[in-house]
């Protein structure tokens, strides 16, 4: 094989992990955007109603500045995630004939219900406040916010079959089917992942923009735009961020009843513990010894947490027959990570709302400071997050009943590893331009009559004359 | 007994999805492609800015195409897509070079030559392979038991790089025609002469492709010339030959909206001639819509939202055309 030569970095490895590598590469720089594009067009949403409602200028300053860095962002989500559609088939296509006949239907309904509203109303989102005027604009703008909700609807409830498959049935081809859509939809996961993904981008979001209010008003304080959104995000992160927390336990101990092996992993748990399993905090789990090395435990607060009772017994990996095992230490480490950053934020809130008490939130630097470093904290939790329940569920696609090995294409490792390696070069080229070019949006501030993308992107049509100052008309109400 | 065949009604979603998408991205795509031919920055705002609204919404019916395809025939998206593996995701990658250039050309002064580049290149690659992909479904794959079984270049043969190359110039054509409609003075006059020497270049492509495809398998020979099936398929070359008549008329008096719309009726008509050759097969000679389905319940889940949510969403869609009718003026522009 002469590729093999040509790509030695990928030496001995086979077309599964290939593949697998693959979509662990395409999918995290997928999810990137949309955890931020999510929060970002609720947000949208919210500056332009307060607009219409107060008609105060700094709203729609607000809007266009933000409109701007959201139009770039979508823009990456939605090539990405073309690539993610595609990738079922040809990377996956055992999966894919097996499991099209149930996921199929859900990600066909997330195009026909939330992409085609998304991309339908996004051209006069961007594009057409002077053509058809504040009101309808308003329309467009909550069409796409209301589209990206409906899309990780369908997304997560396709991905929860995966993880909790309920309500099908295998026909002679070894197809799964649909036995009750409605279980399938509904299956016992669903629920919780959809909350904790939707307040994860809403948090994500509120932190990108607390941190580029905060960079503003480390410059100067007065700026009234930079006010107005490192308020509003500090409010998100002191009420949402002890809601996910929330929210996230309550999603472990669904794991715990549906998927235990992944708890397991996620804890460290190698060994069984008939009275009461340690909270191990830190440690190294060594997955050929079966062991964590160097753990530091809190004895018996890992049943507390996970069953409300200090001396209930909690199975190990010791009980599930090793091929089953998932990659504990990076289930176990991605954990941590993420729950170390909800607990950053959970601290970022309420600094944020001791500061606001005092009527300091516009002048503590040190809080300022804080929030500018917690930018990335929303995209490494999602990460994270989403890291530990791919793992987790390893080593299946469908948990417990069809294998990873057994869903991959026929393709050989030289065929996998070129397009890997064209993924990695271009999505790095591509999308660090992109991300230079939100950064460079982000470090100016928003200015009075602020414009929008319509202003700086001209299209005009010869027939009708455009509702010129339809902004300042807005503005002046 | 009312037997209602869903696989039939389906292989008619799946294909009225590819078609909107060809004809919704094929302009598009096309204006990629001639990019190069309009050097001037202020042409270049103008192109890109005819269809920077509607672009994201063009490109969704290719994810209706592949989505719906793995939901309604999972067989065939399960056998096609590793069968075009490299098409496929030259195809992705050049779909993210020009989608992302519609926000970032706007964002840099520096490197917006790079960011026309990728607009170009981008579109020529996709164009370039979905024309190689359909030539090699054309074709034929090899498929022992579920799946696959052919190496990762079978899909390159002269007949695909033939297929690949009709639909550049197709596309490009689209696009001219497109501009016609769109824009004005000296620019609309260039794309006008672009038209005339697209649509010869495209006859050209079209009767390579017809000429070729009954020596590709017998089967395709005798769909189309055995009597009495011939009365029927020889609709198709006459139709052509009179669209082919209107649109050069139409090009000769200077008309507006007229070329564009009889180029989209030469891609239903080619489109047509494709469906004539192919059906019953989803993969040609080896798995045919009725092996390839989903079970019914499937299928008619899907009917359900396809039926209920399709009307509205070209209602939507037109909307947003609406919006923004018109031509395109580069001065117009607020400061
Ligand atoms: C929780 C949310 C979420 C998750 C888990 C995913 N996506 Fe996504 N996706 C979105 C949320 C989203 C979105 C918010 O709707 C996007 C992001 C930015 C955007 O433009 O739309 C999007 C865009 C987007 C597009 C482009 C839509 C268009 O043309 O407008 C496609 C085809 C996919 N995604 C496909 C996928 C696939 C196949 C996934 C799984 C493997 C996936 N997405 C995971
Ligand atoms: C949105 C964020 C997501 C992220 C960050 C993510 C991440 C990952 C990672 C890291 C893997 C590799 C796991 C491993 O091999 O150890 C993986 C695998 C996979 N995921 Fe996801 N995933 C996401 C969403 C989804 C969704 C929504 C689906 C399906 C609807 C999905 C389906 C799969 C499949 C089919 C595989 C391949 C088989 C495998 O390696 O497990 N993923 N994903
Ligand atoms: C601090 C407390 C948190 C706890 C206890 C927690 C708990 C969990 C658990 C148990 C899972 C895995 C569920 C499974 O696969 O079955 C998970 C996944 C995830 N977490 Fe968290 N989480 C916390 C904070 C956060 C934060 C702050 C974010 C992001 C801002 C976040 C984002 C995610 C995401 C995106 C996933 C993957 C999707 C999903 O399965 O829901 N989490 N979380």
């Amino acid at each position: 094989m002469k590729l093999r030569q040509v790509v030695p970095m990928f030496e001995g490895w086979d077309a599964v992990v290939l593949a697998r590598a693959q979509f662990a590469f395409t999918m995290s720089f997928h999810i990137i955007f949309p955890a931020f594009s999510i929060g970002l067009a609720s947000y949208l949403a919210v500056l332009e109603a307060l607009w219409l409602w107060t008609g105060r200028e700094v709203y729609i300053n607000l809007f266009n500045y933000w409109l701007k860095i959201f139009a770039v962002a979508f823009g990456m989500g939605v090539v990405s995630g073309i690539v993610m559609s595609y990738q079922f088939g040809t990377n996956w296509s055992a999966f894919s004939d097996k499991t099209g006949p149930v996921i199929g239907p859900l990600m066909a309904y997330e195009v026909l219900t939330a992409f085609f509203l998304e991309a339908g109303f996004l051209g006069v989102m961007l594009f057409g406040l002077q053509r058809v005027g504040p009101k309808l604009h308003f329309l467009a703008t909550l069409m796409v916010a209301i589209g990206t909700l409906i899309s990780a609807f369908w997304i997560l409830s396709a991905n929860s079959w995966m993880q909790t498959p309920t309500g099908h049935a295998i026909n002679a081809d070894g197809q799964f089917i649909a036995a009750d859509w409605l279980k399938v939809i509904f299956n016992p996961s669903f629920p919780y992942r959809l909350v904790h993904m939707v307040l994860a981008a809403y948090l994500t979001t509120a932190l990108v923009v607390g941190a580029v209010g905060a960079w503003h008003l480390l410059r100067d304080r007065h700026l009234a735009g930079p006010r107005v959104m490192f308020s509003m995000a500090m409010w998100m992160a002191t009420l949402v961020a002890p809601i996910q927390i929330l929210a996230g336990d309550q999603h472990g101990l669904n794991t715990l009843e549906h998927q235990p092996v992944k708890i397991m992993a996620m804890e460290g748990h190698f060994q069984s513990h008939k009275d009461g399993a340690p909270l191990i905090l830190f440690g190294l789990p060594n997955q050929s010894a079966g062991r964590v090395d160097y753990a530091i435990e809190v004895p018996k607060l890992g049943s507390v947490i996970l069953k409300h009772s200090p001396d209930a017994p909690m199975a190990g990996l010791d009980t599930v027959p090793r091929e089953n095992w998932p990659p504990v230490p990076i289930t176990f480490w991605s954990f941590r990570i993420m729950v170390g950053m909800g607990l950053l934020m959970l601290a970022l809130g309420l600094f944020s709302l001791l500061m606001r008490v005092q009527g300091k939130l516009y002048d503590s630097r040190l809080l300022h400071l804080f929030a500018v470093a917690m930018a990335p904290a929303g995209f490494i939790a999602v990460l994270a997050g989403w890291i530990t329940t791919e793992t987790g569920r390893q080593p299946f696609t469908v948990y417990g009943l069809l294998r990873t090995a057994e869903s991959a294409s026929p393709l050989a490792a030289p065929a996998v590893a070129s397009s890997l390696i064209a993924f990695i070069i271009v999505y790095f080229a591509v999308f660090t331009a992109g991300v230079i070019y939100l950064l460079r949006l982000m470090a100016a501030p928003p200015h009075p009559g602020e414009e929008g993308p319509s202003h700086e992107v001209p299209i005009r049509s010869a027939g009708i004359t455009p509702a010129a100052g339809a902004v300042t008309e807005g503005a002046a109400r | 007994m009312i037997a209602i065949d869903l696989a039939i009604i389906w292989a008619f979603i799946i294909a009225f999805a590819v078609f909107v998408y060809v004809v919704m991205d094929g302009f598009d795509l096309g204006l990629g492609i001639l990019f190069p031919l309009f050097p001037e920055k202020r042409d270049r705002d103008v192109v890109m800015n005819s269809v920077a609204p509607v672009w994201d919404g063009n490109e969704t019916w290719l994810v209706l195409g592949g989505g719906g395809l793995m939901a309604a025939f999972p067989l065939a998206y399960a056998v096609l897509m590793p069968a075009l593996y490299t098409p496929m995701i030259v195809m992705l990658l050049g779909l993210v070079f020009r989608g992302v250039a519609f926000e970032f050309r706007w964002r840099t002064t520096a490197q917006r030559n790079r960011w026309d580049i990728a607009f170009f290149g981008g579109s020529l690659l996709a164009t370039l392979a979905q024309g190689i992909a359909l030539g090699a479904i054309l074709q034929g794959v090899h498929v022992e038991g579920r799946s696959y079984a052919g190496g990762w270049w079978d899909w390159l043969t002269p007949f695909s790089i033939l297929t690949g190359v009709s639909l550049v110039v197709g596309y490009a054509l689209l696009g001219a025609t497109w501009l016609v409609m769109k824009t004005e003075g000296e620019l609309r006059d260039r794309a006008y002469h672009l038209s005339w020497v697209l649509l010869l270049a495209m006859l050209g492509t079209i009767a390579a492709v017809s000429i070729a495809t009954p020596f590709l398998h017998i089967q395709y020979t005798e769909r189309w010339f055995a009597w009495p099936n011939v009365l029927m398929t020889a609709q198709v070359p006459i139709s052509v030959a009179v669209v082919t008549a209107l649109l050069l008329r139409s090009l000769a008096r200077k008309y507006d909206y007229q070329p564009f719309f009889l180029t989209l009726a030469l891609f239903a008509l080619s489109y047509a001639g494709l469906g004539i050759s192919m059906y019953p097969y989803i993969v040609p000679q080896s798995i045919t819509i009725w092996q390839a389905a989903a079970p019914a319940n499937s299928q008619i889940f899907m009917l359900f939202g396809v039926a209920a949510l399709i009307p509205l969403i070209l209602g939507y869609t037109a909307w947003a055309y609406w919006v923004f009718r018109g031509k395109v003026k580069p001065e117009s522009g607020y400061h």
